[in-house]
């Protein structure tokens, strides 16, 4: 219990001392996750929507297949990402391999699979409810997809939650094609592995601190913006083609 | 010319021989001005017919022929309005039509003036009661301007008040606008009474009595060669 008690009172320390190593890890992290999760929710939001509305032969397998992929542990994520930009793999001659970019693209894969289910979740249901209202209106598929998108934005909102901590919180994937190379591609997760095995607690456990303080800040910052659309609202709302730039 | 001609038509829901008949054999020829009632017990038909007419339902046998470019807007029992404001839940439905959304808009204002809802026009539609969202989605489906309204169940969900508001709203556009064909799905036979030209009673997806108002419910007409509609209307 001391050596917890000792490592969290060193861990504020570095916190508050804004220690240049801590700083440059959390940053590192926070660029990375925030771009794969960016990425992941401007295509995952558009085609979940779009999976939500249409129907096609082979549907239900790919429904299948996505709900798989929600499960796949990051490390294979990692593997199969390791082995796309290997020397010898497919895009190999992108030189990717640990550096900021694999990192992206595989937490981008991670949290694809996330965005788009539980997209396609939201839009059907909000589909089934009231989707022929709008066809009766004369709003194609695609259109559709994105004003039930848009009418379900606060439920989606969680979704992007959902998806930033996923990749925040993973250590697998960015681990194998990352390298948790010191400065370069050293992110919170694989640095609190890294210094957890070497015994260097405080650190560890400053750094989770931080990933914590992330999300809880993140929670606090998506219900005041929640808030804000809401009374905003009551006044003057948007055009539709506003609301397609989700 | 009709506005709209069913000739054997029937819908099918599910597996072609496993399915559910929702409706069989309907011949049905709709004329413009025309106010029809469609009445009959839950399940009869009434709101596939309806889907039927405004495209939302497919034919599954026989065939329906419309006239060329016929306008036509829906209004639901139950409208859902986006979470956005009640002026562009309106130009919404203008705006998918075609028109830009700046003059959706201007449009849209109108619309809900036509319907004593101006001074909501900036609300949130979610924070409405039930009789200003239909109205506000009569104004959405007024704007289009159509020849041919369908209404499924207007008033169903309204309490009494709402109820008197939404029908009275009904009668005074389809007064400005006579050329309007309105055709209307309903439980209320005082209200189709009131509203209606032509009553087409349904029964298990089939027209088992197609006559104008007046003989529908005053004529021993009823009584003597449609049994089944006369059993409905006398509850």
């Amino acid at each position: 219990m001391a050596t917890f008690t000792d490592s969290a009172v060193t861990a504020l320390q570095l916190i508050l001392s804004h220690d240049p190593a801590l700083m440059a890890i959390v940053g590192r992290s926070l660029s990375v996750s925030g771009s794969a999760c960016l990425m992941a929710c401007l295509l995952g939001l558009v085609f979940g929507a779009w999976l939500g509305v249409v129907r096609f032969t082979g549907r239900s397998a790919l429904l299948t297949l996505l709900n798989t992929l929600l499960a796949v542990p990051s490390v294979v994520v990692g593997l199969v990402v390791y082995l796309l930009l290997s020397r010898s793999g497919p895009l190999g001659s992108l030189g990717w391999l640990f550096s900021f970019k694999a990192m992206v693209l595989a937490q981008v894969l991670l949290v694809l699979p996330v965005v788009t289910a539980l997209t396609r979740q939201l839009v059907e249901d909000a589909q089934v409810q009231h989707g022929e209202q709008l066809s009766s209106l004369g709003a194609r598929p695609l259109l559709r997809s994105l004003l039930l998108a848009w009418d379900e934005r606060y439920a989606l909102l969680t979704v992007v939650i959902a998806a930033f901590g996923r990749a925040i919180s993973e250590v697998g994937a960015v681990m194998v094609v990352g390298g948790n190379i010191d400065g370069f591609t050293r992110v919170m997760t694989t640095a609190i592995a890294l210094e957890t095995s070497k015994g260097d607690l405080p650190l560890a456990l400053g750094l989770g601190l931080i990933l914590l303080a992330v999300v809880l800040l993140l929670n606090l910052l998506i219900g005041g913006l929640r808030r804000w659309r809401e009374r905003l609202e009551g006044v003057a709302g948007p055009s539709p083609a506003a609301g397609l730039a989700l | 010319m009709p506005l709209l001609r069913l000739e054997a038509a029937g819908v099918h829901f599910g597996h072609r021989l496993a399915g559910v008949p929702a409706l069989t054999d309907v011949n049905l020829a709709i004329g413009a001005g025309e106010r029809v009632a469609l009445i009959g017990a839950n399940g009869s038909g009434k709101s596939t017919l309806l889907r039927l007419l405004h495209g939302l339902v497919k034919p599954s046998s026989g065939s329906m022929l419309t006239a060329s470019g016929l306008r036509q807007a829906m209004l639901f029992q139950r409208p859902h309005l986006l979470r956005m404001t009640v002026q562009s839940n309106v130009a919404l439905g203008l705006w998918l039509a075609g028109r830009p959304w700046s003059e959706s808009l201007v449009l849209a204002r109108a619309a809900l003036a036509r319907v004593g809802l101006a001074e909501l026009a900036q609300r949130n539609a979610r924070k409405l009661s039930g009789g200003q969202v239909q109205r506000v989605a009569l104004a959405r489906a007024w704007a289009l301007t159509p020849q041919l309204l369908l209404l499924d169940e207007p008033t169903a969900s309204l309490d009494p008040h709402a109820k008197r508001e939404v029908e009275q709203m009904i009668v005074e556009l389809a007064a400005q606008s006579p050329e309007v064909t309105l055709v209307f799905a309903s439980h209320n036979l005082g209200q189709v009474k009131r509203l209606a030209s032509r009553v087409i009673y349904l029964e298990h997806g089939r027209i088992l009595a197609d006559l104008p108002v007046a003989d529908f419910f005053a004529g021993p007409l009823l009584a003597d060669h449609y049994p089944a509609a006369h059993l409905f209307v006398k509850g």
